[in-house]
């Protein structure tokens, strides 16, 4: 029996759909890449390493170093250590509306960082830094949860974090209305 | 070797899928009821963790490995019509992927592997966990090759004659499966066990989820792709219909295979150790393996619309009514593609890049998951095993709306239990706790979704034990069968004397598309791992 290939077969009804189905994948990829290029909507990322084992001679991980810094530009940073079972300090006061930097590192195993409500999220991978800038629009009390399953305690492992009004904030740092 | 010899291992691989199957559905509805905190007695993490974790394994590599092994085996041997190529490694295969799931068992079931199915290094699981897991993988690389082997053998034997589809698609399945499982057999080799057993004192954890996330994402289409079959091969000749396309199909196997294997860094979109450009490749790359779905909704559908409209559907909608609802094969295909769309849908948002900073570890997860994989993946595969039991075993069904009854209750309870786990996620649950204790407000809105959760629980057991409970009855009280009436028809083969473009009836040229996507997607990802100074984690306890 000979035989030899014949050329690719498409119905028309399924050329029809087959367009259909790339302008769909179209606009979901088209969306993703105009937020992510115009309006810098991304996932963190960025490959700096630290060794997990060693945070408490580091620079930026040592315990005096902890916790909510304003730098003189007014940028506000939040320097966290995430370590079972809670992510320390174990209480922070940020401002609403402010783009606030997060670094985090592990002092031991996997952890996850997340805010409900917000879109505060990232994973804390021993041996990398994990760094997300994002803003709180409402003020109020959240809960820093853990996400990332860490050993027999996870379920308890979280931090609270304190959203307040400018002007609260302003009132808790009078420094930073300085020139 | 005449048929009748093989059908056991065939049985043997079914029954070890099925039966851990059960086993896990046990250990889900303890999983439901501890986490909601209802009764507190039963409160305790070292068993809740202990039981995630086996539940995990057995579901997603036990249930799936041995039941599209077996699937494969049969799928070869009856599309192909040849007999098993080399049944003694075959054999081989399915001991040593049994014994790898015993030597991974025990330590899981002891609470000595509480490390979850994604291992999740540096928390360290006992040395035998990792082994055994280790040789599942490797027994079902027997499979793998003895698939590639008789897809080469036919083609030999039958020049210029196009290989049918059902084992077109098992044998891309195949390739899928080795190219998937080399990331996590890297993994394990060359750093959980040496690790384990305190060769090396300590492991890169970015490098280690780096290899896991090559597999993690390719592996559901290793469990996907024989529900697939089932819709393509079986769907339309039990609707009384025939396969709307030909080539189509082949193309979407093809892409499946090809974009399935590059993209794994969506599950790493909140991770540190990689930048955003690559986790914007992948991205796009996630939404294009959307295509070949979507052209798989199309085709099947349009199967389905054809079988009504000859049953004397009319009008936009009349044809549905007019399939056959009470057939097991038809009925699971429509319920499964009902789950597909909501579940595909809560995949988009999962894939979507920055958006999935705000679901990403939440219980909206693994209620996307279980859609998806528990809900259309699994009882795509209940209707397979109704579809070839009466070949297995030489006896029909037993008599009765069973079947029907069983693949409704568990559609049902599929949806009340991941419903109410999607919204518990999107109200900031995390996925992986055993208990709510977080001091907060928040929380008093997740009671009753985890309430609904136990619900839908029950019904998946009741309906799992049904669906064990009809093929144990069938295979030892059914009616005798004559061999003819057993016979599994595959939908429509490509006509004598055609034969299908080349590159739809073979993988050389797939295979160098895969290495240079690989290369380009992982390989730069991977050495850097090398290139840079990292900083290792020893081993911890739970």
């Amino acid at each position: 029996m000979s035989s030899s290939s014949r050329p690719l077969h498409i119905d028309p009804l399924e050329k029809k759909w087959l367009k259909v189905a790339f302008a769909l994948i179209a606009l979901f990829v088209g969306v993703i890449l105009y937020t992510g290029f115009f309006q810098h909507v991304h996932p963190p990322g960025g490959m700096e390493t630290i060794d997990s084992a060693a945070l408490h001679l580091s620079e930026e991980f040592a315990e005096d170093r902890l916790g909510v810094s304003v730098a003189p530009d007014g940028a506000i940073k939040v320097t966290l250590v995430a370590a079972r079972y809670g992510f320390y300090p174990r209480s922070i006061k940020v401002p609403a509306g402010r783009p606030i930097t997060f670094r985090i590192a592990s002092a031991d195993v996997l952890h996850g960082l997340h805010v409900p409500m917000t879109n505060l999220a990232t994973m804390v991978v021993p041996g990398y830094i994990s760094t997300v800038t994002t803003r709180f629009p409402k003020p109020g009390e959240y809960p820093l949860l853990c996400n990332e399953y860490c050993g027999m305690g996870h379920d308890h492992m979280w931090s609270q974090l304190q959203v307040v009004s400018q002007e609260d904030w302003d009132a808790l740092t009078p420094s930073s209305k300085e020139p | 070797m005449p048929e009748s010899s093989f059908k056991p291992l065939i049985l043997s691989h079914f029954w070890l899928a099925f039966g851990s199957f059960g086993l896990a559905c046990v250990l889900g509805v303890y999983q439901v009821l501890e986490r909601s905190g209802l009764i507190p007695l039963m409160q305790s993490p070292e068993v809740y963790f202990a039981s995630v974790s086996t539940h995990g394994v057995l579901m997603a590599f036990v249930l799936t490995t041995f039941f599209i092994m077996g699937f494969g085996y049969l799928v070869a041997t009856t599309s192909l019509k040849m007999p098993l190529a080399h049944p003694k490694w075959a054999t081989a295969g399915f001991s040593v992927s049994a014994l790898g799931t015993l030597m991974a068992a025990i330590p899981l079931l002891l609470g000595k592997a509480s490390v979850l199915y994604t291992f999740y290094p540096p928390v360290q699981a006992n040395v035998f966990f990792y082994l055994g897991a280790a040789l599942l993988v490797v027994g079902s690389w027997f499979w793998a090759v003895i698939m590639v082997v008789m897809f080469g053998l036919w083609k030999k034997a039958h020049p210029g004659a196009t290989v049918p589809l059902p084992m077109f698609a098992t044998t891309a399945n195949a390739i899928l499966w080795l190219w998937t499982s080399v990331g996590v057999a890297l993994e394990v080799v060359f750093q959980l066990i040496p690790w384990a057993l305190g060769w090396i004192d300590t492991i890169d954890v970015g490098l280690a989820r780096t290899l896991f996330a090559w597999t993690l994402h390719p592996i559901v289409y290793f469990w996907l792709i024989p529900a697939y079959i089932v819709l393509y091969s079986l769907v339309p000749k039990a609707a009384g219909g025939a396969l709307f396309s030909h080539d189509l199909a082949r193309l979407a196997f093809v892409l499946l295979l090809v974009f399935g294997l590059p993209i794994g860094f969506h599950h790493l979109y909140m991770d540190p150790e990689h930048g955003q450009g690559f986790k914007m490749i992948h991205a796009v790359g996630t939404f294009f393996v959307m295509l070949p779905t979507l052209m798989t909704g199309f085709t099947v559908i349009a199967s389905l619309e054809q079988a009504g409209r000859k049953k004397g559907g009319k009008g936009l909608f009349g044809w549905i009514g007019k399939l056959p609802w009470d057939h097991p094969v038809v009925l699971a295909a429509i319920l499964a593609f009902l789950m597909l769309i909501a579940g595909g849908f809560g995949g988009i948002v999962n894939a979507s890049y920055g958006m999935n900073a705000m679901v990403h570890n939440t219980a909206w997860v693994p209620g996307h998951f279980h859609l998806i994989f528990g809900g259309t993946t699994v009882i795509l595969y209940f209707a397979a095993a109704y579809a070839v039991w009466p070949k297995l075993t030489g006896r029909a069904l037993i008599e009765g709306s069973l079947p029907l009854v069983q693949l409704w209750s568990w559609f049902i309870g599929m949806i009340i239990l991941s419903t109410p786990w999607h919204i518990l996620g999107l109200l900031g649950q995390p996925r992986r706790i055993s208990s709510v204790a977080y001091n907060s407000l928040l929380t008093l809105a997740w009671d009753p979704y985890e309430l609904a959760m136990i619900i839908g629980g029950l019904i998946l057991l009741g309906s799992a034990f049904l669906f064990l409970h009809i093929l144990l009855a069938s295979q030892r009280k059914g009616l005798r069968i004559a061999a003819e009436e057993a016979e599994i028809h595959y939908a429509d083969e490509e006509p004598e004397g055609t034969r299908v473009p080349a590159l739809l009836n073979g993988f050389g040229v797939w295979n160098l598309v895969i290495l240079l996507l690989m290369l380009a997607n992982f390989g730069y990802p991977i050495a850097q791992f090398f290139l840079f100074k990292t900083f290792g984690s020893t081993g911890w306890g739970y």
